[in-house]
């Protein structure tokens, strides 16, 4: 177990040498502030406006940007560390592969579950100290909601690029890969099962469809934002969902298979990767 | 030198996809050992270095490492033990010198406090808190080098140690060497620059398309090549005797004497007396001259057949 804290705590490092951490921080504070407070300038208020849209729509904006930053992170994780040569030399020291892969995993996810932490929780101490509408006891369930979903979004996405980074030998290709993989997750999933359901006319079991959003993480994270505050007014592919009604726990379960799934898929590929 | 083997390989052999890397390579190494292992690009070094490593598995064959296989899982501990620098290695960019030393130190179970120590040995103390980034091609070799000796090994490979080193730090290194075998250290080098390194290792490995080509100290090869011995020789007027004249070779340079390299010293005798000689300097094939006489027979074997 040392070896792996060993390997976390060094990417950790890494994380805060070249700026990753402080660079997510700013981003998502920036963004979970500016929202809180513009968020209803459309309508013509400036000022901070109620908590549960602020949280909607921060989590419709989350679910574009979380996936992207994590794959990011963590794409040339093992493809990087291989064209430079570390990758051969580590497995020439006492230390298991899986312990580097999980390693390197925790390191990433401890840099991602810290800058969301800090970014987004930013922009609740903001509305706490400056909100008349809101109380701090208001604030903190749903925050922390957002907060545990958004982070096991990150992991996620984290386990996807190992995933991309231990099947590929060069760095551009993981990157590409990653790419595209975003785009499937955050665009074309959900374009697909609105297709889906236009094109039969609607006339798709109704049971079955908000299963369907159980196969993408990215909607699990959008239903346990949106499930915990259910009496918003919801548009688009979600209202299906909202008639069958998933429990918080149930969907973070999901998340949860959604996490060891490819963190599984990795480690099989990375122990029959050739050095 | 004592008898305890540490490496050994029978008729071991790499295939990759139908590519046969390393053909059936005989290998014994004992304690104390310094061997060199010189070939091509392609020969076949870094196949058999990774199969000592236990980083791959041999296709056929049996390799042993402290009379253990190294690609079993027990293995790993053994590992400890065991010093690796390969060509080419560039570390972490973000941390610094003496960061990266103690990961590796963390990951080997060697005290941090070790560190700075090894810094100093590799000369790289006044770079220890600057970022591997800023580093020069020699100061990350040193820095590979740092990281190869953590935890006093007992079996050291080295991929071209010495490819970015200034002469000074190179000829550093290889006392290094000297001093790791005193205390019972195996070393296997491996290298296509060869010019400096005979004095330093007890037997030379030469490999060409994963077979090996030849195999013994330096005196064994010279005798198995059976190159001859070069005198050059500069003088007015010189006339040698009968004996001499068949092997003499002239150009504008001077005149060249070729012997059997037994005939060294009698050779030699009878020049020192020769009248109107002024200089004379003696060759013997060196390491460089036995690994192209060994290559190139084989090559001539591989076009006969």
């Amino acid at each position: 177990m040392n070896a792996v804290f060993a390997v976390a705590n060094k990417e950790f490092h890494d994380g805060l040498r070249n700026r990753w951490v402080l660079s997510i921080c700013i981003i998502f504070a920036v963004l979970a502030i500016g929202l809180a407070y513009f968020g209803a300038a459309a309508a013509g208020k400036v000022g901070f406006t109620s908590l549960s849209s602020t949280i909607v729509s921060l989590a419709s904006l989350a679910v574009f940007i979380i996936p992207l930053i994590a794959l990011m992170l963590a794409y040339d994780g093992i493809v990087g560390e291989d064209e430079n040569g570390t990758l051969l030399l580590l497995m020439t020291y006492p230390l298991s592969r899986w312990q580097l892969l999980l390693g390197k995993m925790f390191g990433q996810g401890l840099v991602m579950a810290f800058s969301t932490l800090i970014g987004f929780g930013s922009s609740a101490v903001m509305m706490g100290l400056f909100s008349d509408t809101t109380s701090w006891s208001e604030l903190i369930a749903p925050y922390t909601v957002f907060i545990l979903s958004a982070v096991m979004l990150g992991w996620i996405f984290i386990a996807i690029a190992y995933v991309i980074s231990t099947s590929v030998s060069e760095k551009s290709k993981a990157a590409g890969i990653a790419l595209i993989v975003w785009f499937i997750f955050v665009l074309v999933f959900d374009l697909g099962l609105l297709g889906l359901l236009v094109g039969t006319q609607g006339n798709v079991d109704e049971t079955l469809f908000p299963y369907l959003l159980l196969l993408n993480p990215t909607d699990i994270f959008r239903l346990v934002n949106i499930t915990y505050f259910a009496e918003q007014n919801l548009t688009g592919l979600l209202a299906i969902a909202q008639q069958t009604q998933f429990s918080l726990l149930s969907l973070f379960c999901g998340l949860l298979v959604w996490l060891l799934l490819p963190v599984t898929l990795a480690l099989t590929i990375f122990n029959r990767r050739g050095l | 030198m004592s008898n305890t083997t540490i490496v050994e390989l029978q008729q071991a052999e790499k295939k990759y996809q139908g590519v046969t890397a390393v053909h059936q390579l005989n290998l014994e190494l004992r304690q104390g050992e310094v061997l060199g292992l010189f070939g091509h690009n392609g020969a076949g070094k870094t196949t058999t270095i990774k199969l000592i490593l236990g980083l791959i598995a041999a296709t056929s064959g049996q390799v042993r490492v402290f009379g253990q296989d190294p690609t079993h899982a027990d293995a790993r501990n053994l590992r400890s033990k065991l010093g690796f620098l390969q060509e080419n290695v560039s570390f972490y960019d973000q941390l610094t010198g003496l960061e990266v030393l103690q990961y590796f130190a963390r990951l080997k179970g060697v005290p941090k406090k070790n560190c700075p120590d090894l810094l100093q040995q590799v000369g790289l103390s006044d770079a220890a808190k600057r970022r591997v980034k800023t580093y020069s091609k020699g100061m990350r070799q040193r820095l590979g080098l740092a990281q190869a000796l953590l935890g006093d090994p007992k079996l050291l490979l080295l991929d071209e140690p010495t490819v970015g080193l200034d002469p000074i730090a190179t000829q550093d290194f290889y006392g290094r060497i000297d001093t790791l075998k005193q205390r019972g250290c195996t070393v296997i080098l491996c290298s296509h620059v060869l010019p400096g390194v005979e004095k330093y290792i007890d037997r030379a490995l030469i490999m060409g398309h994963g077979k090996l080509l030849a195999e013994g100290s330096i005196n064994d090869l010279r005798h198995q090549a059976n190159l001859p011995a070069t005198f050059h020789l500069q003088g007015n007027n010189l006339t040698l005797p009968e004996a001499l004249a068949t092997h003499v070779r002239k150009d504008q340079i001077g005149t060249h004497l070729e012997v059997p390299l037994q005939d060294k010293m009698k050779t030699l005798q009878q020049l020192v007396n020769l009248p109107g000689l002024e200089n004379m300097d003696m060759h013997l094939p060196s390491l460089e001259d036995l690994y192209t006489h060994f290559i190139d027979t084989h090559q001539g074997l591989e076009a006969a057949l």
